[in-house]
């Protein structure tokens, strides 16, 4: 074993080469450029294909487990925490509580938006507390959307719903 | 239902974890070297910190965040020779985000294990791969069928944990604001910073909405960057150094993927991996026994979560210890006194550098113009990353 330590007062020696955005954009470094273009197809699974099937007739549906009392939404085929099978399927309303809220002026390569996008955590109506989706608001303006309120889905139009999250526009404000 | 659990109850290490050298790259948002140039570059000052060879490493262990920033499927293995990771045992390991303390962790049970008496810690990103934002790659670990139809940003996720972590405990968003001031200005005296500068709270707060409450000054920029780490056991830390660093307590947990599920305002996975690191390292008041902490802080607002989550502060009270100066470099507790992610620059697992090595350099009092200004015993360094659902403790002491 190479022992002696050197004494180095303060590390780290900061090595490496920053390089700006025009440096490759008008190549003065040397770099190779690919575009992989990879394709997929993801089966939805027994839990998330009768979810979605149900979107298409309007519903929201869960699922529930007698062990611990919880209606478990989005579904899922086992209780993570009792770890066992879940005992049944219950529909849940498409009301529900928005648990937080943000307003996005980026879209998802980090791009501005033209018109900011209102995007919550909403809490269902008739599944356990906290237990929610992700999904978008409309029919409000960004300063009245407020952590409590009380919101409805808004779905397409029966013969345009494809099972989809996306088949639910967005939420509504119940009121008002 | 709240279910109490307490991980890490049973546990019998062969032999004592000492640090004895650190090394990082600097942290730019785009750099010339490639992820194998930058993890050498890193691996040749810890060494040389050291005082080892390369020789004397038995085994390696690297962290790199998602294949999907350098557009190279197998990383690890990619990354393998200029980590010097070859002819020996070599690992990669990935709990996203919370990688640059989990690879550190996963250095610790080669060691403590006994399998190893040397082992080498490299973690790396190059995230300026992804053209022409990283923030490209980050879109595929959303959930396929729920969330990615929705055509959501990273960001939002963040936004809506903020929010909700405002509104339950009643904080302002001029308080939060103070954390990305306080981390600036540290990392002016950081060699390797990427954005370090003297802010105001009003900057942060005029800075460009991304998705509200979230500004730009808000967040942490994405870099290219590499740290190392070398861990060793007790005999060999003797013959190297009088003054080792003792890794005392490591902790991780993961909370539900269903991340609509949990009640955002508290990092419960913190809270877990913190509890067991506590008590391998003997820690009931880590408020009292904690010198000084690295909190991950890829946004001002994760630096207090996690803070309540590791216990350095009550539920809500992180902001007025931040308010108060306590959290400053020359404060009763001083929090990311390398910087943090918001100035020196968040190369996802290469973050490393500013958690677990300067938690080591500043017990090893080697953190330069960054020594904290009181005396130091004891520190913590946490990361958080997957689907913000991972936390990854790691507590040190200079005294065994």
């Amino acid at each position: 074993m190479a022992v002696g330590r050197k004494k180095i007062s303060c590390p780290p020696s900061a090595e490496g080469t920053a390089l700006s955005e025009k440096d490759i954009s008008e190549r003065r470094v040397t770099f190779f450029e690919d575009h992989p273009n990879l394709v997929y197809s993801w089966t939805a699974g027994q839990a998330m294909s009768r979810f979605l099937n149900e979107l298409k007739n309007g519903k929201l549906i869960a699922t529930k487990c007698e062990k611990c009392e919880r209606i478990i939404f989005p579904p899922r085929i086992y209780c993570e925490l009792c770890y066992k099978p879940i005992d049944g399927w219950v529909y849940v309303k498409d009301t529900g509580t928005v648990q937080t809220f943000s307003i996005s002026y980026i879209d998802p390569d980090a791009r501005p938006l033209e018109k900011p996008v209102i995007v919550a955590v909403i809490a269902v109506d008739g599944a356990s507390p906290n237990m929610g989706i992700m999904h978008i608001l409309g029919e409000v303006e960004p300063e009245k959307v407020y952590i409590g309120m009380r919101v409805k889905a808004v779905w397409k139009p029966e013969n345009e719903r494809e099972g989809a999250i996306t088949d639910i526009k967005y939420w509504k404000p119940l009121e008002g | 239902m709240e279910v109490e659990t307490v991980k890490g109850l049973k546990f019998h290490k062969k032999q004592d974890v000492a640090i004895v050298g650190a090394g990082m790259t600097t942290f730019k948002r785009r750099l010339l070297e490639t992820g194998k140039e930058l993890s050498y570059f890193a691996v040749k000052q810890a060494l040389e910190e050291a005082g080892l060879d390369i020789k004397d490493i038995e085994m390696v262990v690297m962290g790199s965040a998602p294949d999907a920033f350098d557009g190279t499927a197998l990383k690890g293995e990619y990354l393998l020779d200029g980590a010097g990771g070859s002819d020996r045992p070599y690992l990669r390991v990935f709990v996203g985000g919370g990688t640059g303390v989990f690879a550190p962790i996963a250095g610790y049970w080669h060691v403590a294990s006994g399998l190893a008496d040397v082992c080498l810690v490299v973690c790396e990103e190059k995230m300026s791969c992804c053209y022409p934002h990283p923030q490209s790659a980050f879109k595929y670990i959303w959930d396929p069928i729920l969330d990615r139809p929705l055509k959501p940003n990273l960001i939002w996720i963040f936004a809506l944990e903020m929010r909700r972590y405002m509104h339950v405990n009643n904080i302002r968003h001029e308080d939060i604001a103070l954390v990305s001031v306080k981390n600036k200005a540290n990392a002016l005296d950081h060699p390797c910073a990427q954005v370090a500068e003297k802010i105001t709270v009003e900057d942060v707060l005029n800075s460009e909405p991304m998705a509200l409450p979230v500004r730009r000054l808000d967040v942490s920029p994405p870099s290219d960057g590499a740290a190392a780490l070398i861990m060793v056991a007790p005999h060999i830390a003797r013959q190297l150094t009088d003054d080792p660093v003792w890794v005392t307590g490591v902790g991780w947990a993961l909370d539900t993927t269903h991340w609509t599920n949990r009640d955002l305002y508290f990092p419960r996975y913190v809270a877990e991996a913190a509890k067991m690191a506590y008590r391998m390292a003997h820690i009931t008041d880590p408020r009292k026994q904690i010198d000084v902490a690295e909190p991950y802080d890829p946004f001002d607002y994760k630096e207090l979560h996690h803070m309540e989550g590791l216990g350095l502060a009550k539920k809500g009270e992180a902001p007025i210890l931040t308010r108060e100066g306590i959290t400053a470099r020359d404060g009763d507790l001083p929090v990311c006194p390398s910087g943090g992610l918001l100035g020196v620059g968040n190369p996802i697992a290469a973050a490393m550098g500013v958690k677990a090595c300067e938690i080591y350099w500043q017990l090893a009092y080697r953190a330069g113009k960054r020594q904290v200004a009181k005396e130091v015993t004891t520190g913590v360094c946490q990361a958080w990353g997957d689907l913000m659902q991972v936390g990854t403790v790691m507590v040190m002491s200079n005294k065994r």
